[in-house]
């Protein structure tokens, strides 16, 4: 139950794209298609729910047992650059259709800030290390749900006749607004 | 190229190490102060002084453990209580005098609508329609909607309910509290020294 | 003369939320008031000055494979000083921009300068290009923070200036703060174009 409330939680009412604003980069770079924007979700996926993993166990048993509380962010984003050289190294090695599929939004991911703000965000919310990990995956679903409906929206926008002034980026954020507008009537499903 | 890279992180964490050994004390002043502003504004009162704090672990309705900080004083007591509002969380500092009348409120921490129910702030103030200083919630305080007499926030009651419910949950817990401390038996309480 | 023309180039040919388009992620979450706009706008700049001059001053000592990891350690380390000074010194602002503080670390517009400008030019330019950029950002969060402010709560840095019933509350909620910005980006690309 306490698992399905962070998942609904997660995904519709409080959608990292659209309600808190994290990962704002990667929703407005690669959702032109929705192949790539599959991918770029699989790939955030996949490092989210380890960077969470990772990043858990680093704050309870090194930072806050050697009282190095203010190292955090600086931990954390080591781990999450060197965790994603790691995952792009062993994925060439291990699975080569899936390094191609995935490969080149890798490095894009570094400096996704959804990645890092989640980690930061149950440290924060003081949750426990299944709950963090639960957390970690539904945001990731979120994600993926945002961008990948987004660029749907994106795929028939292209085929229409945008107003000069209004072209390129200032017509897809006011799209995303819209978008935005419709998740805000998930607000409150919860209670 | 390996000895640039540690040289670099070893500079930088002296730096951070330094850095936060100047700024622990006042980080800590400034939370400490914090609390005493609020336990200040909700007992309504200019100068107060905290002969103890309690934790408080009480069961809501559905069973499930809540805890409650209650700081008490020569008025009564200021306690701190959480509850889910629309948004979020929603963490209520109460001040109660030791006929368990409300003297204050403020709002902790929220996560409610700007401009709806994040008039929560305000709303139940002093001077406003539906204030709720100077009652009592011996009988629990509900809005008009669930037949109370309090009105609700402008298109927000669920947002008021939760913040009657976590007034509700702090007068139980303030009542248990005094209850405990004068039959001198506190099982549920742990007492945490200043 | 030619700092002049770097801090210009920053404001206006390469301002990063109308030009760049980097950093979208505070300029979006940060911007519900002008003074949250302004020192969320403030805080980067500080941190893009520092990380700019540092970097500069390493780049004929660090080696072009671990180049990356130094940048995102130098930046860390100056994003954690600024985390601790203003929950030392400035709680208010500490409260209202939250995470976003220090999620500073992975605003592309700080790793984006160290890369493209502050490795390859001097420390007094790379001082500069940094307030240039982070009065651009500044400028444009605060003018974003302004514009929702004022339709969604009817006044500016605080100040009332629209009654709360012509109050569209739209603008201060997530969805006004993707429409403001496309307008605003619609707007300024018309006005540059003449």
């Amino acid at each position: 139950m306490e698992y399905l409330l962070i998942f609904i939680s997660a995904v519709f009412v409080n959608n990292i794209v659209l309600a808190q604003f994290l990962g704002i980069c990667p929703f407005l770079g690669v959702s032109k298609k929705i192949d790539t924007s599959l991918g770029m979700s699989a790939a955030v996926a996949f490092v989210m729910v380890l960077a969470t993993l990772v990043t858990w166990l680093v704050q309870s048993y090194l930072l806050v047992p050697f009282h190095l509380e203010y190292l955090q962010t600086i931990a954390f984003i080591l781990v999450i650059a060197s965790l994603v050289q790691m995952i792009e190294i062993v994925l060439k090695k291990v699975s080569p259709t899936l390094y191609q599929a995935l490969g080149i939004f890798l490095p894009l991911i570094t400096t996704n800030c959804a990645v890092l703000g989640v980690a930061i965000l149950v440290i924060q919310k003081e949750m426990s290390l299944a709950h963090s990990v639960m957390y970690a995956l539904s945001t990731a679903i979120g994600f993926g749900l945002a961008l990948t409906v987004f660029a749907g929206i994106r795929e028939q926008l292209a085929l229409n006749d945008v107003p000069k002034g209004m072209q390129g980026m200032a017509i897809v954020l006011v799209t995303a607004g819209l978008l935005s507008l419709a998740f805000m009537g998930f607000s409150g499903i919860g209670n | 190229m390996v000895l640039v890279l540690t040289g670099v992180a070893i500079i930088m964490s002296i730096v951070l190490a330094s850095v936060n050994h100047i700024t622990s004390e006042p980080i800590a002043l400034q939370q400490q102060k914090a609390l005493a502003d609020g336990i200040k504004a909700v007992m309504q009162a200019d100068d107060i002084c905290v002969s103890r704090t309690d934790t408080v672990q009480q069961t809501d309705d559905s069973g499930k453990p809540q805890l409650f900080l209650v700081y008490q004083n020569e008025l009564g007591a200021a306690v701190e209580s959480t509850t889910n509002g629309f948004g979020g969380k929603l963490r209520v500092l109460v001040g109660f005098n030791n006929q368990g009348k409300i003297l204050g409120y403020t709002i902790l921490e929220h996560a409610e609508t700007p401009g709806l129910g994040a008039k929560v702030t305000e709303w139940f103030q002093s001077g406003q329609k539906s204030s709720i200083i100077g009652l009592s919630p011996a009988k629990p305080l509900t809005v008009s909607k669930d037949g109370g007499t309090i009105d609700a926030i402008t298109a927000s009651t669920i947002t008021s309910r939760a913040f009657l419910l976590a007034v509700n949950n702090a007068y139980r817990a303030y009542k248990t509290m005094s209850i405990d401390g004068e039959t001198a038996a506190t099982p549920q309480t742990k007492d945490k020294k200043e | 003369m030619k700092a002049i023309q770097i801090i210009k180039n920053g404001i206006i040919k390469e301002n990063p939320t109308f030009v760049l388009m980097l950093g979208m992620c505070p300029t979006l979450a940060t911007t519900s008031s002008a003074i949250n706009g302004l020192s969320m706008g403030l805080a980067t700049m500080v941190v893009l000055i520092c990380t700019n001059v540092v970097i500069s001053c390493l780049k004929s000592i660090t080696p072009d494979k671990v180049r990356i990891p130094v940048f995102i350690v130098v930046i860390a380390a100056f994003v954690t000083i600024l985390q601790m000074t203003i929950r030392a010194y400035l709680p208010a602002i500490d409260k209202a921009l939250g995470l976003f503080i220090p999620l500073i670390v992975v605003n592309c517009i700080i790793l984006g300068r160290a890369e493209a400008f502050a490795s390859k030019h001097t420390p007094l330019a790379s001082l500069f290009d940094g307030i240039g950029i982070g009065l651009g950002f500044t400028l444009a969060l605060t003018l974003l923070g302004m514009v929702r402010e004022l339709l969604g709560a009817g006044s500016l840095f605080g100040y009332t200036i629209i009654s709360e019933q012509y109050n569209i509350l739209l603008f201060v909620l997530a969805p006004g703060a993707f429409i403001t910005l496309g307008y605003l980006i619609a707007l300024v690309r018309k006005i540059t174009e003449r």
